[in-house]
């Protein structure tokens, strides 16, 4: 639930595609940016911050807040998005993407972004600060939870597992994680570098609750996001496992032969935009 | 055949078992049990927003003391150092003061990442207190932290501390806690040696001191060689050789003022022992200030070879390796002929 005001009635729909717009917008400030992974990312993001996640804009510390860790760090732009989207960053600021002195970096990081909780860039972390966050918030009797995002390619890292193993270990109900699976990491699918399937079995047998959506299915996400909250006080950590669509919104992105780094030509950023406002929502 | 043990002075077989864990007190030495795990609870007692943390090594770096005091401020976080450090930031980021034990090899190789990203990046208030530093195991290796000061030493936010005995521990503990931000500090456990007591020093964060004057030579030294500097003084006033030991306890923030004015002191022999590596720990850090600031006394280092060192008997592989007192002793009367 939101505690502050931000635009009345507006729908989970106009929320993401907003979300893609402010992504798209930034990426043509510097002519590139993880765009095809914001694409995929942003129905989950608009789902965590405009429909299961308690906190305030304009008190990004709040320590009854529940806690967003993006992982996956060159997903900053996608979370500045929704950080802008959710009032927790002026709209105005997206113009400094990437620039010198900006608090927007490429990669996130903690000490430049109000509302960006962990520095990522090295892959693999968010897992492991999640459990400690998890396990101080228990210790202080806090209801707020830990959501945490991470990428499909770091399951590759042993330590994601030594942290999946560790949560169910503490029983931390108060965690619950996405995985973007969108089937592509540095040197190609994810199938071919290191093969993750059957991932939502190994995650149960982890001891984990487990649910597999579509992630771009609004309906579907919103509704795995209300299941993982509803384990609270079931005595196990949620994984929430999205297949998502790299480029999700803007046609052309989405049938773009698939790369870890999208190459979007200068001229490409508008027509994406183009394409965007040709499926604004309601 | 196996080799005759050597005798030491008192006459008894001197241990030769490349054992994992064995104390590095000498014969008849004074010593004290666990004392950072016994500060520690003292400090817990006052201080509620510490937790201990470890990665299966509770009861080999002395926190399992803590955790029979404070059963609910423990967490055992199974074999897993990346884990480890990245909990502890989350923890830190909660406002807690975690404390991560493990052994410096692992905090320093296998989990240096999670340290520079999560605790050091993020300017996390976490402790790293790490047992077996430097050559203080006889196992290889695996278990020889030779490089940790060098590797902490490059990481920014990074304070590190590399205490001397027991006496130092004491105080490191509630010092360390004091300071927010994250440290590193080198561990000794089990029966410590106790030494510093008798020198009426007290240890500060950042501070060297001098502990013992000389004209002729100025050992400059931490942890545990500093304790063999001050026997090695000792020893070589039967040579009429007047040693002192300036005791650098605080690699990272260097105490330049102090380094530099010992060893401004003109017609003094200086030098640097170590138990590390001779790239980049205190020997490498106290050549590159006197450089820096043009104090050019003469000059020597002593610390581990660049080379993986061999399994064997501490005391076998300090004389091999030069950091036992009597090696001490020889390479000092050597430069003074």
């Amino acid at each position: 639930m939101r505690t502050a005001p931000l635009g009345h009635n507006v729908s989970l729909e106009r929320r993401a595609w907003n979300i893609r717009r402010h992504a798209i917008l930034m990426g043509e400030v510097q002519g590139q940016g993880y765009i095809a992974q914001a694409l995929d990312v942003a129905d989950i993001l608009a789902t965590a911050y405009f429909h299961a996640m308690r906190y305030r804009p304009d008190d990004p510390g709040w320590g009854e807040r529940d806690r967003f860790l993006l992982s996956n760090g060159h997903y900053a732009i996608a979370l500045y998005a929704a950080l802008i989207e959710a009032g927790i960053i002026p709209e105005d600021e997206l113009e400094t993407y990437g620039s010198d002195e900006s608090r927007l970096p490429m990669s996130g990081m903690a000490s430049y972004t109000p509302g960006m909780e962990m520095s990522g860039g090295s892959l693999g972390l968010g897992l492991s600060i999640a459990v400690g966050k998890c396990l101080g918030l228990k210790r202080k009797r806090s209801d707020s939870r830990v959501y945490t995002l991470f990428s499909d390619g770091e399951l590759d890292e042993g330590s994601v597992w030594e942290a999946i193993m560790s949560a169910a270990h503490h029983k931390l109900d108060n965690l619950i994680a996405i995985v973007d699976v969108n089937n592509q990491q540095a040197d190609g699918p994810s199938t071919t570098v290191m093969g993750l399937e059957p991932l939502k079995d190994k995650l149960e047998a982890f001891g984990w609750f487990v649910q597999r959506i579509d992630g771009n299915d609004l309906a579907a996400v919103r509704a795995a996001f209300d299941a993982a909250k509803a384990q609270h006080g079931q005595c196990k950590p949620s994984m929430i496992i999205a297949d998502t669509l790299m480029g999700k919104g803007v046609p052309f992105l989405e049938a773009r032969e698939k790369n870890h780094f999208i190459r979007v030509e200068s001229h490409e950023w508008r027509l994406a935009l183009d394409a965007l406002d040709e499926r604004k929502p309601s | 055949m196996k080799p005759a043990a050597p005798k030491t002075d008192a006459g008894k077989p001197r241990l030769t078992t490349s054992a994992m864990i064995a104390s590095i007190a000498g014969e008849g030495q004074r010593t004290k049990p666990a004392p950072f795990g016994h500060a520690l609870v003292e400090l817990a007692k006052e201080d509620g927003s510490i937790l201990g943390m470890t990665a299966d090594l509770g009861k080999y770096t002395d926190l399992h003391i803590f955790a029979q005091a404070f059963p609910d401020r423990y967490y055992q976080m199974g074999m897993a150092e990346q884990l480890l450090f990245g909990a502890a930031s989350g923890l830190a980021a909660e406002g807690f003061t975690p404390i991560a034990t493990t052994y410096a090899v692992f905090a320093s190789r296998r989990a240096y990442d999670f340290i520079h990203q999560t605790i050091a990046e993020e300017d996390r208030n976490v402790k790293i207190a790490c047992a077996l530093p430097g050559l203080t195991s006889g196992y290889g290796p695996s278990h020889q932290a030779t490089e940790d000061l060098a590797l902490f030493r490059a990481m920014p936010n990074m304070v590190v501390i590399d205490p001397c005995d027991a006496h130092e521990i004491e105080q490191v503990v509630p010092a360390m806690v004091r300071h927010k931000g994250p440290v590193y500090m080198r561990l000794l456990r089990g029966q410590v040696p106790l030494v510093l007591d008798e020198y009426g020093y007290s240890f500060e964060l950042g501070k060297a001191k001098l502990l013992r004057d000389g004209y002729e030579v100025l050992f400059i030294s931490s942890g545990i060689m500093t304790m063999r500097a001050l026997e090695a003084a000792k020893a070589l006033v039967s040579d009429r050789i007047d040693a002192g030991v300036l005791h650098v306890p605080t690699i990272k923030p260097l105490d330049a003022a102090t380094i530099l004015a010992c060893c401004a002191k003109p017609g003094r022999l200086v030098v640097v022992a170590e138990n590390h590596t001779v790239n980049g720990g205190l020997g490498e850090a106290v050549a590159g200030l006197l450089m820096r600031k043009g104090v050019h006394p003469a000059f020597r280092m002593i610390g581990l070879p660049d080379e993986f060192l061999a399994a064997g008997a501490l005391p076998t592989l300090h004389d091999r390796y030069g950091i036992s007192t009597e090696a001490l002793c020889a390479r000092v009367k050597g430069w003074l002929k």
